[in-house]
């Protein structure tokens, strides 16, 4: 799982009207991300997971998750995306995609590929599924598989997209850039023309879970980024609007100015982690804030009502300098875990605004980038595993 | 260019659908939301494969008389849907 994708989607919205001016009602959550599970075949070191998994024991069931669903769509929200870990380890994923697609839900399969047949595409697009994206490591199976720490990962996911596409899906793939793999952007867009992908996340890595353990080792230079850009738009030059649409994603600490995180704070987003856990950003967890869980409450309820989804909706609670600032409007002051995780405030200014105290934190780590001083730290999966035998899932910790 | 005889279809990466929550029509594709505003709406609608551009403006001028020459506005709402790959354009 990797965090873009939620965080990129307010940019593929597109209005052929004026939003109504904003009133005091919130709006309804219309994207709803449900983290099936945690547990995952891979152990990507840009995983945005958290880097406690929990107990899968304390999974949702269907039933549950059916009723959030339900609850969810009532409310107005239109987009959801099935991920996790990954969400094919789930045996009623068929189920859930049935009941979301009757309730009129656009949905989104969101996977790694391992784990997808031929007949499980087929099955899928039975029970309603919309689209499948399919995120890769690398543009071989060498770069591939060692960044996803699994052997004859990259052959099967180069199948499976295939199988996608021939089976008449929408497909998007993605891949989380890094330092690991920036030199493959031209065999990476290679790669994507052949699968005959639909869109293409080039996404630099963000770092939150075990992408933030490991970011000395993912950070690309800024000079590595200028290059991987122009060698995108030199592409897109090149195709005249056939082919895949490539989307590059540049990492904000590179930025003067935050990305408006989520659209704002419990405007839009509504993720629900596998235990239940409901948070207005897919990494909230982290802060010191209680969340509620949707066993206890209705969608509705924690959306419109709970403390945490309210706590920085609005302006109220910003401290300077994004209270007098003429851009908050735009940035809404930048991302809570962001600020959280490097000031130790969570509501401090992003640092990754130069107007925040703690800018040189972002200079810092740039630097501390160029010569990682501690090993890489693969992923933890669970070592007990409730869905699967798979013995690659019982390695607690691979240092390379 | 489109003619009065163009056959505009749905790309089949997109799905027109009404949301209540909205009040508008809708096309939903990968991750992705655009809102019609109420004339591109009553034109999706219509747009199936097999009506043709001048078809589509006659059902409508038919369910709008009071609207006037609404030719100018279907062509250009199809072809700036055409540019932004949400129609397929067939002759
Ligand atoms: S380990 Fe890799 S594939 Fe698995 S959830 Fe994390 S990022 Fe996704
Ligand atoms: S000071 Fe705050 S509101 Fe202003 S640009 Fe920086 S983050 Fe945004």
């Amino acid at each position: 799982m990797t965090i873009k994708q939620t965080k990129k989607l307010a940019n593929k919205q597109e209005n052929t009207q004026k939003e109504a001016t904003p009133t005091t009602t919130v709006g309804p959550p219309l994207w709803l991300l449900a983290e099936l599970t945690y547990d995952c075949p891979l152990h990507c070191p840009y995983c945005s997971n958290p880097t406690e998994l929990g107990d899968t024991e304390k999974e949702l069931t269907t039933q549950e998750w059916c009723q959030v669903f339900t609850q969810a769509r009532e409310m107005g929200a239109v987009q959801l995306g099935f991920s996790g870990g990954e969400p094919l380890l789930r045996k009623d994923l068929e189920v859930l995609v049935k009941h979301a697609r009757e309730l009129g839900f656009y949905t989104n399969l969101i996977t790694s590929g391992i784990g997808l047949t031929e007949k499980r595409i087929a099955k899928l697009k039975v029970a309603g599924l919309d689209h499948i994206q399919i995120s890769f490591q690398g543009a071989d199976p060498e770069v591939n598989d060692a960044i996803a720490g699994r052997g004859n990962a990259y052959q099967q996911k180069f199948n499976m997209a295939k199988s996608v596409k021939a089976q008449g899906y929408p497909m998007v793939l993605n891949f989380v850039i890094s330092k690991q793999n920036i030199a493959q952007i031209p065999e990476i867009m290679r790669l994507s023309c052949e699968l005959e992908a639909d869109y293409v996340e080039l996404a630099t890595a963000q770092y939150y879970g075990w992408a933030y353990t490991n970011r000395d080792h993912l950070l690309p230079s800024k000079e590595q980024l200028v290059e991987s850009e122009r060698l995108v738009n030199e592409f897109r030059d090149q195709q005249q609007g056939k082919g895949p649409h490539f989307i590059f994603v540049t990492p904000d600490y590179f930025e003067t100015r935050p990305k408006a995180c989520m659209n704002g704070w419990g405007t839009t987003f509504l993720t629900v982690t596998p235990d239940g856990s409901a948070l207005p950003c897919h990494s909230a967890k982290m802060l010191p804030l209680t969340f509620p869980n949707v066993k206890d409450k209705s969608v509705s309820d924690i959306w419109q009502q709970d403390f945490s989804f309210d706590y920085f909706r609005g302006d109220d609670w910003m401290p300077q300098p994004c209270k007098g600032c003429d851009e908050k409007e735009k940035d809404f002051g930048g991302c809570r875990c962001q600020a959280y995780m490097m000031t130790g405030d969570m509501h401090k200014t992003d640092p990754v605004c130069s107007k925040s105290e703690d800018h040189h934190l972002i200079q810092q780590a740039i630097e501390s980038a160029t010569n990682p001083s501690k090993a890489i730290e693969k992923r933890i999966n669970h070592t007990a595993n409730k869905h699967g035998k798979d013995s690659s899932l019982n390695i607690t910790r691979v240092k390379v | 260019m489109i003619t009065s005889t163009t056959t505009p279809s749905l790309n089949a990466m997109f799905r027109l659908q009404w949301e209540k929550a909205q009040n508008c029509f809708v096309l939903l594709f990968p991750e992705g939301m655009v809102k019609l505003n109420g004339s591109a709406g009553e034109i999706m609608q219509l747009i199936d494969g097999e009506k043709t551009v001048q078809q589509i403006t006659e059902t409508l001028q038919n369910k709008f008389p009071e609207g006037g020459d609404l030719s100018n506005d279907v062509n250009e709402f199809i072809t700036t849907a055409i540019e932004k790959k949400w129609l397929y354009n067939d002759h």
